[in-house]
């Protein structure tokens, strides 16, 4: 600070501490972006316990069943919320997934390379098909709609080229045996806190199988990533220097420019977060199901941004909440599995999905409009 | 001549076989608000973005206190202390008063490789430093959006000051504001200016400038028609030369051999 504006500050205003205290805590939370999405998610809760309460929609299995696919979801979903607040989109996501399943399954079935250096190579590849997304963006200045999209093609079409080539198939079996031993596999193939289902079992609070072990062997890995990367998100988002320039990038690009935000560069790395996730997507779904299928992961993109939308994303960018995308998520994934267990014929899904969401974003821009304009 | 915070000495900007500037000279002291007038086209912006260190003059010289200085790029001028606010403000209507206010020089706290966002610390003093200017910010976690013009055009001023800007180099602050919004930003220019910073305010609002200025520049077409104290030049006689009081006059008539013609 220099002398001057140090002389011009030495004015200090008393009754500003007075006033900071006046805003309401509820206020507050009702000016938050996920206020839709958390509400929404208490909706779906309260209406799936009415209908489907006596079900086993609740209990411990079928708790971790929605739980894991909202997971699954949730891991892109948030990856894709970050890179709408930094004002972009990826629609390669879906097709990255199914890509990162054969950069797994291929050199580890057929070349033999150990699993853990598979994986180490999908996530590398993922960085590269970030990388080169982003700096296509930020150097040509296209849309990322239009440049994503292509990405979407060519990485779908690449998928199934080399895998036919190289397997003569479409999918990739045979890895479950592998999981075993593997240094790098468990973090995407083992159930957690196994003890504590076990001794729910043996205490008769959960179901059991018929040779006594219990339905749900414990949480899914989907779940524990899940959560670590809502609570990274927000961190960044909210903590950092780096989250700041995020929200900046993608409120203002020439403004956050003029005060020094490198701008591509933050734009870039957004780029790699989602292909990134894509691929942690990718190696639990690859693991769980032991095999690759080029066709893993279609429409997944939609469903994320969808997701990152639901949980107040704004579609122009600088506005939004990684913690929304995570209960966004959890609403598409609470109701895709919940509809089973209802009476409703599963085909009316979509059509549920599809209001829900409509609602969701009518709220979060009346929210929006309440929180960021002059009234 | 020391004396001088920032001097421009005959600088002249060229754009292939285009003269953007030609020999325009300029001397600014501690305390003293210059306007600089001109209408569209009269090379305004291009010395704004000579003085910002986006051009480099083709041909003169720009003295800092007495030192002969060559910005090389825009961080270049603003580490010597010219701190410029664009038109547009580089705020952003969707992030909050301190979000924006530290927006690429966000203060941190915390280990040294895993270094936060110290947002109280930011809270803070964005809401200290609008509270001087008289902005009430009951929480500077609420969105710029939600600021009146003049208010926003205060915050990006703070915010230069705040970040050791010595000459403040102002772009049509005034332009897009009602009358009330205008006076609020003038009285803090020159409240800023008393503190002793150097002002350069660009407008083509002479009734914004002449009650401000100290001094005034006229440009036209690039050239410089002088610099004029305000005890030297009236309100009428500025917007004259400033207008090209030719091109009015000849107007004038135009529209009276028009009105000949058509009754």
């Amino acid at each position: 600070m220099s002398e001057k504006a140090k002389s011009i500050s030495s004015k200090k205003t008393s009754g500003q501490d007075e006033r900071l205290k006046e805003v309401s805590k509820l206020r507050l939370l009702l000016n938050r972006p996920e206020l839709g999405a958390v509400g929404g998610a208490i909706l779906v809760f309260i209406f799936f316990g009415i209908v489907a309460g006596d079900t086993g929609m609740f209990s411990a299995y079928g708790t971790l069943n929605f739980l894991d696919v909202s997971a699954n979801l949730g891991i892109i979903a948030i990856a894709a919320a970050m890179l709408m607040i930094g004002g972009e989109f990826d629609l390669s996501i879906g097709s990255m997934i199914g890509f990162a399943g054969i950069c797994i399954a291929i050199p580890a079935i057929y070349w033999g390379w150990p699993l853990w250096i598979s994986i180490i190579f999908a996530f590398a590849m993922a960085v590269l098909v970030g990388y080169f997304n982003g700096i296509l963006v930020v150097k040509t200045g296209l849309p990322s709609f239009i440049v994503t999209l292509a990405m979407l093609f060519i990485l779908r079409g690449a998928t199934l080229a080399i895998t036919r080539l190289i397997t003569g198939r479409t999918q990739v079996p045979g890895l479950r045996v592998l999981i075993e031993n593997d240094p790098i596999a468990w973090m995407f193939a083992t159930d957690t806190f196994k003890w504590l289902f076990t001794w729910l079992g043996s205490m008769n609070l959960i179901a059991l199988r018929t040779d006594g072990t219990p339905l749900a062997t414990g949480i899914p890995p989907s779940v524990i990533w899940f959560i670590a990367a809502t609570l990274f998100a927000t961190w960044i988002l909210m903590k950092t220097r780096y989250g700041n320039w995020i929200f900046a990038s993608g409120g203002d690009k020439n403004g956050a420019t003029n005060v020094g935000v490198p701008v591509g560069r933050v734009k870039i790395s957004l780029f790699i977060g989602t292909a990134v996730a894509a691929t942690i997507f990718a190696t639990i779904q690859v693991l769980d199901a032991g095999s690759a299928d080029t066709m893993r992961g279609n429409l997944k993109e939609l469903e994320a941004i969808a997701a990152a939308v639901v949980g107040g994303c704004l579609l122009t960018g600088g506005y939004g909440s990684a913690i929304g995308a995570a209960f966004g998520a959890l609403i598409f994934g609470t109701v895709s599995m919940g509809i089973f267990y209802t009476d409703v014929d599963t085909d009316w899904f979509k059509v549920f999905l599809g209001a829900m969401m409509l609602i969701a974003v009518v709220f979060n821009n009346y929210i929006r409009k309440r929180v960021t304009e002059s009234k | 001549m020391s004396e001088n915070l920032i001097e421009f000495n005959n600088i002249s900007k060229f754009f292939g076989k285009v003269i953007a500037l030609k020999d325009v000279t300029m001397k600014l002291k501690k305390g003293e608000i210059m306007c600089l007038l001109g209408d569209n086209g009269a090379g305004k912006s291009t010395l704004i973005k000579t003085l910002a260190g986006v051009h480099k003059p083709d041909e003169g010289e720009i003295v800092i206190e007495g030192k002969k200085t060559v910005f090389d790029s825009p961080k270049d001028a603003l580490d010597m202390g010219i701190g410029t606010v664009y038109q547009d403000l580089a705020l952003v209507p969707l992030m909050s008063v301190t979000r924006n206010f530290f927006m690429g020089r966000e203060p941190l706290k915390g280990l040294p490789f895993l270094k936060t966002f110290d947002i109280e610390k930011a809270n803070q003093i964005a809401a200290e430093r609008m509270g001087q200017i008289g902005i009430d910010v009951r929480d500077p976690s609420q969105a710029v959006g939600t600021m009146s013009g003049g208010e926003r055009q205060c915050l990006a001023i703070s915010r230069a000051i705040y970040f050791g800007a010595k000459v403040l180099v102002l772009d049509e602050p005034t332009s897009a504001l009602g009358v009330h919004q205008a006076s609020m930003v003038l009285k803090y220019v020159v409240k800023a200016a008393s503190q002793g910073l150097a002002v350069i305010l660009i407008t083509h609002n002479v009734h914004h400038a002449y009650p401000v200025g100290n001094s005034f520049t006229v440009l036209n077409r690039g050239k410089s028609l002088g610099t004029f104290n305000k005890k030297d030049i009236s309100r009428e006689e500025l917007l004259g030369m400033m207008a090209g009081g030719e091109e009015l006059d000849k107007l004038e008539v135009e529209l009276e051999e028009m009105n000949r013609i058509n009754n």
